[in-house]
C-alpha cells in the first residue's frame, strides 16, 4: 500500500478517536439539532402553513444540512488546537504530502459529522418525520460530499487563524448566516426576492434543497443544479484547505 | 564523513538576523551541542535544517539531502524532537507512535519497532495510557521515542531536557548516549544547560546572536582559556606570591588575603604549593582549585555569563505550558 494512503487512513483514524474519546462532543452536537428538532418543528408545526407537508418533515432535511456543516466545520478547530499544543509540528515535518493531511482530515471529519446526521436523523423520525429507508443510500453519499465540503472549508479557514478567537469570529459571522439563509427553517420561495438571491449564494442551501430532494422526492432547484453547485464547492474547498494548509510555516 | 553540512545559512525576520552566516560540519555518529542563550537562534537554526522554515540565504544539507531541494528526502533521514510538546495528548503513546510510523510509512514490525523505542525509554507499561495523564519527563521521552521510531540517521533534539528533574535529565543523557552507542545515530541537540553540553556533546559549537562564535570539543573549549586556577587565603599573601613565583607559578591577581594562580593541572599543582608555603612558615587557611567551565568559555567568548543572559523567567513560562497541557 503507497504511504500517502497510509497516512491519509492513520489522519481519518485520529480525527475519529479524538471525537469518539471527547463524549461530552458527542452529546452536546446533538443537542442543539434536538433543540430545533423538538421546540420548533413541533411547537411551529401548526403555525407554519407548508403546503404539501407539515414543518417538521419540512425543517428536518434543513436540521440535517445544519448538523453537518457545524460538524463539520468545528472540525477545522482541530487544525488550531494542533497549533496550540504543538501536534501541529509533527505533521509538518512528517515526509507525506500535506495534501494527504488535508484529505484524511477531510474523510475523519465528514465520517464523525455523518455519524451525527445519521444520529439526527433517527432523533428526527423518533419525533415523526417521514424518512424512507430507500432513501438513505443516496442520502448517505450526499452527506459525504457536503460534510468533506465543509471540513475543508473549516481546514482553510482555521489554517489561516492563529487562535481560537479568530475561529470563533467567524463561525459567528459566516456560519451562523449560512445556516440562516440556506432555507432550512422557512421555503424560499415565499421569502423576499433579495433574500433569495442572497440565499443562492450560499452552498447550504445547495445542501438543504439536495436532501430534501432525496427525503421527500420535490425541491425548489432541480436536483441536478443542488449536485452541481455541492461537488463545485467540494472541489474548491478542498482545493482551499490543500493550498492554505501547506502555505502554514509553523 | 559529513552527515550535515551548512553554508552561510541566514534566517532573517524583518531585519532581525535570528541565524547570522552559519557555517557549520557535523559528522556521522557525533553529538553535536549547540549552547547558548535564550534568543541565541538554537531553534531557529534548527528548524531550517528539520526544512520548517525556509532560510533567507544560503544553504545546508543533511543526510546527503539539500534542505531546500529535497525537503522530502531530509525529513525521512531525521527525527525532530521539538523544544515545545508535539503530541497528541487526546491519543495514547501507543496510538501516537502507530500514527507517527503510518506517516513515515514504516509498517513492517511496528510493533516489536514500537517496543523497542519503547522499551529504550522505559515506558513500556505506560504505553496504552492517554498522553494527557502524563508528566513532563513522560512526555518528553516518548517525544524521543517517537523521534527514533522511523530509525532516522539523524536525531535533533531541541532542549530535550528543559524543565526536568535532575534524575530524569540524567536518564535523558543516559538514553542519548545509547543511541549514539548502538545505533551510531548522529545527534543534533540545543541546549542552554552547560552541564549537558559538558556532559554528552562530542562538539560544542557556542553560539550567539545567530553567530557560531567558538567550536570545538567541551575539553578544548576549556582548555583554551589557559587552565586552572587555584586560590589560596593566606594572612601573608604578598610572601606566598613571591615564593610561588620563584618556582615559576605566575600570580594571577590577589586581594585582601587570597591570591589566585594559574596553573594547568590544578589539581597536581595543591600538594606542591601548600608543601611550599609550609616549608616558608606561611599558614594556609583554605585552597580552592577552580576548573573552567563552558560558562567560563562563554564568558570569555562573549563578555557575559550564559545564566545573566537566562532569564528563569522564560523557563517558567515554557514550564507553565507543559504543566497546562497535561
Ligand atoms: N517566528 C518568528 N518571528 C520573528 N522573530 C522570531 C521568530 N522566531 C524566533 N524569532 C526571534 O529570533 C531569535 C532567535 O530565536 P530562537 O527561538 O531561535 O532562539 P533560541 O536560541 O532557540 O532560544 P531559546 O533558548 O529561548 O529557545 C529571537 O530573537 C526570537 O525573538
Ligand atoms: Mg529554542
Amino acid at each position: 500500500m503507497n504511504h500517502e494512503i497510509s497516512a491519509v487512513i492513520a489522519i481519518w483514524k485520529r480525527e475519529i478517536i479524538r471525537f469518539f474519546r471527547a463524549k461530552s462532543r458527542v452529546i452536546g452536537t446533538l443537542g442543539f439539532p434536538f433543540f430545533f428538532l423538538a421546540v420548533l418543528g413541533t411547537g411551529l408545526n401548526s403555525v407554519m402553513d407548508i403546503p404539501g407537508t407539515n414543518y417538521l418533515d419540512f425543517m428536518t432535511p434543513g436540521i440535517l444540512a445544519m448538523v453537518l456543516m457545524f460538524g463539520s466545520v468545528f472540525s477545522g478547530v482541530i487544525v488550531i488546537m494542533d497549533r496550540q499544543f504543538g501536534f501541529l509540528k509533527e505533521t509538518l515535518v512528517a515526509p507525506v504530502n500535506r495534501a494527504s493531511i488535508v484529505i484524511g482530515k477531510s474523510l475523519g471529519g465528514a465520517t464523525t459529522a455523518m455519524f451525527q446526521g445519521v444520529l439526527m436523523l433517527a432523533v428526527a423520525s423518533l419525533l415523526g418525520a417521514n424518512i424512507s429507508l430507500e432513501s438513505m443510500p443516496v442520502l448517505l453519499v450526499l452527506m459525504m460530499l457536503v460534510s468533506s465540503a465543509f471540513v475543508s472549508l473549516g481546514t482553510a479557514i482555521a489554517s489561516l487563524m492563529e487562535d481560537m478567537h479568530g475561529f470563533q469570529l467567524v463561525m459567528n459571522f459566516l456560519v451562523m448566516p449560512m445556516f440562516f439563509l440556506s432555507g432550512a427553517l422557512f421555503p424560499l420561495e415565499h421569502a423576499p426576492e433579495i433574500l433569495r438571491l442572497v440565499s443562492y449564494a450560499d452552498p447550504l442551501t445547495y445542501a438543504v434543497e439536495a436532501f430534501r430532494f432525496t427525503i421527500s422526492g420535490s425541491s425548489q432547484l432541480p436536483i441536478a443544479a443542488s449536485l452541481g453547485v455541492i461537488c463545485a464547492f467540494l472541489g474548491a474547498s478542498t482545493f482551499a484547505a490543500a493550498y492554505t494548509f501547506s502555505r502554514i510555516e509553523e | 564523513m559529513k552527515i550535515i553540512e551548512t553554508s552561510e545559512l541566514v534566517k532573517d525576520y524583518n531585519g532581525l538576523k535570528a541565524v547570522d552566516h552559519v557555517s557549520v560540519d557535523v559528522s556521522g555518529g557525533e553529538i553535536f551541542g549547540l549552547l547558548g542563550p535564550n534568543g541565541a537562534g538554537k531553534t531557529t537554526l534548527l528548524s531550517m535544517l528539520v526544512t520548517m522554515r525556509r532560510p533567507t540565504s544560503g544553504s545546508a544539507s543533511v543526510n546527503g539531502f539539500d534542505i531546500s531541494s529535497e525537503p522530502g528526502k531530509v525529513r525521512k533521514s531525521i527525527g525532530v524532537v521539538f523544544q515545545d510538546p508535539s503530541l497528541d495528548e487526546e491519543l495514547t503513546a501507543y496510538e501516537n507512535l502507530e500514527l507517527h510510523a503510518a506517516m513515515y510509512g514504516e509498517k513492517e514490525d511496528l510493533n516489536k519497532r514500537i517496543g523497542e523505542v519503547v522499551s529504550l525509554v522505559g515506558l513500556e507499561d505506560r504505553l496504552h495510557g492517554i498522553v494527557k495523564t502524563f508528566s513532563g519527563g513522560m512526555r518528553r521521552r516518548l517525544e524521543i521515542a517517537r523521534g527514533l521510531l522511523h530509525r532516522p540517521a539523524v536525531l535533533f533534539l531541541d532542549e530535550p531536557t528543559l524543565g526536568l528533574d535532575p534524575q530524569t535529565r540524567a536518564a535523558i543523557w543516559e538514553y542519548i548516549r545509547k543511541l549514539k552507542k548502538e545505533y551510531g545515530m548522529t545527534i543534533v541537540m540545543t541546549t542552554h544547560y552547560m552541564e549537558e553540553a559538558d556532559h554528552i556533546c562530542d562538539r560544542v559549537a557556542i553560539i550567539d546572536h545567530g553567530k557560531i562564535i567558538a567550536l570545538d570539543t567541551p575539553v578544548k573549549l576549556k582548555d583554551s582559556l589557559g587552565g586552572d586556577t587555584i586560590t589560596v587565603e593566606t594572612p601573608k599573601a604578598k610572601q606566598l606570591a613571591a615564593e610561588l613565583e620563584k618556582e615559576g607559578v605566575a600570580e594571577c591577581s590577589r586581594h585582601d588575603g587570597k591570591v589566585t594562580f594559574c596553573v594547568k593541572a590544578g589539581e597536581k599543582r595543591i600538594p606542591e604549593v601548600v608543601g611550599l608555603a609550609k616549608d616558608k612558615h606561611i599558614g594556609v587557611i583554605s585552597v580552592v582549585l577552580h576548573k573552567p567551565t563552558l560558562d567560563d568559555v562563554f564568558l570569555h567568548y562573549t563578555g557575559k555569563t550564559i545564566r545573566e543572559e537566562n532569564g528563569t523567567a522564560r523557563d517558567s513560562i515554557r514550564m507553565r505550558r507543559r504543566a497546562m497541557h497535561r
